[in-house]
């Protein structure tokens, strides 16, 4: 019996007084794992998935192709498309933008470069092996073929 | 005379960091730089064009045409789940199978496909090609725990070399075992 009234002289406030830090601190995480993203991806993205993930340590030496059918299918058709930045290119032009972002790199880490190639799971082999070609061409061969962590609930 | 004290209203501060805060959560996109790492040949006009005889047994074939079916040592395949362990097999034969590889170090996985196939299932079979490797790698390196958590945390060591101590475990895995996974020149059957 007098076990309840017990409890109810319990004082029963949380502590609030730490909620600014703990904000504050979710604030801070945010704003240093944010990347504003300054191009929009035009093709489609459903990224496979595979087990033996590797990690990359340096982001800076990181560059992204995109592969894939195009967002905008009644302006661009149905075939794959390449996107680098903010444009389509062909595979052509793939040795011209390997220079162009190994320019954005430290002379020493030049060689460094990694491309790493986000390709859309529909997308057909042809057009990445195009695309390896003129890496190879263009002397980029550290690739990384980006995935997602593989889940049990497929294959 | 009692001084006014200066006090800034910081009754909204609570406001304005959680509105930081979600534009933050909203905007935020984890950069997710993970996936199947490979090293691309040299260009095709560097190399020398030279006869590399390899033998035939020091060979594991792996093909997959424009339908995505998997031919395995020329004999179709269906169910992959085996196949790990078949190219573990044949990586670790060491002249035992007349028909496996020699050594190590002399055997390769050769991976064809079609330029009709999928990236899906290129990497999917990448994926098993390269498991078969790091789970050589990460028994020879000594790590403990299920084969596939020491399969984990190879790849977490192989992901950090700029750690002297992981360099040495990396090198020491790989000795004579090197990953000599070809990918070869895709044939023509499906796709542009």
């Amino acid at each position: 019996m007098s076990k309840f009234k017990k409890k109810a002289n319990v004082k029963q406030d949380i502590p609030t007084s730490s909620m600014p830090d703990v904000v504050f601190m979710l604030l801070f995480f945010f704003m240093v794992t944010t990347q504003l993203r300054e191009t929009s991806i035009e093709v489609q993205q459903r990224i496979p998935e595979a087990t033996q993930l590797r990690k990359l340590q340096r982001k800076t030496l990181v560059t992204n192709l995109y592969i894939g059918k195009p967002v905008k299918v009644e302006q661009y058709g149905e075939e794959p498309k390449i996107q680098a930045n903010d444009t389509f290119i062909e595979p052509s032009g793939i040795g011209k933008w390997v220079n162009a972002e190994r320019d954005k790199l430290r002379e020493d880490e030049r060689e460094q470069l990694t491309v790493s190639l986000k390709v859309d799971s529909e997308a057909k082999r042809g057009i990445i092996v195009d695309v390896e070609t003129e890496l190879r061409k263009a002397n980029a061969r550290k690739l990384l073929y980006n995935t997602r962590e593989f889940s049990k609930n497929n294959r | 005379m009692a001084r006014a004290t200066p006090d800034i209203p910081n009754a909204s501060m609570a406001d304005i960091a959680f509105l930081l805060l979600t534009f933050f959560l909203v905007t935020t996109t984890i950069s997710n730089d993970r996936g199947l790492s490979i090293q691309l040949p040299p260009p095709p006009e560097a190399q020398p064009p030279e006869d590399v005889k390899v033998q035939e047994r020091n060979i594991f074939k792996v093909q997959v045409n424009s339908a995505d079916r998997v031919l395995i040592e020329g004999e179709p395949m269906e169910d992959l789940s085996g196949l790990k362990e078949m190219i573990k097999k044949f990586v670790l034969n060491n002249g035992a199978d007349p028909n496996s590889s020699d050594s190590p170090d002399k055997a390769i996985v050769s991976f064809k496909t079609d330029r009709g196939t999928s990236h899906k299932k290129f990497i999917e079979m990448l994926d098993i090609c390269q498991a078969a490797y790091y789970d050589i790698y990460a028994e020879r390196a000594g790590l403990s725990g299920s084969m596939e958590e020491m399969n984990k945390k190879f790849r977490e060591i192989a992901s950090d070399l700029a750690n002297p101590a992981n360099k040495e475990i990396y090198e020491r895995a790989r000795e004579g075992i090197p990953m000599q996974i070809s990918i070869a020149e895709p044939t023509k059957v499906g796709g542009n």
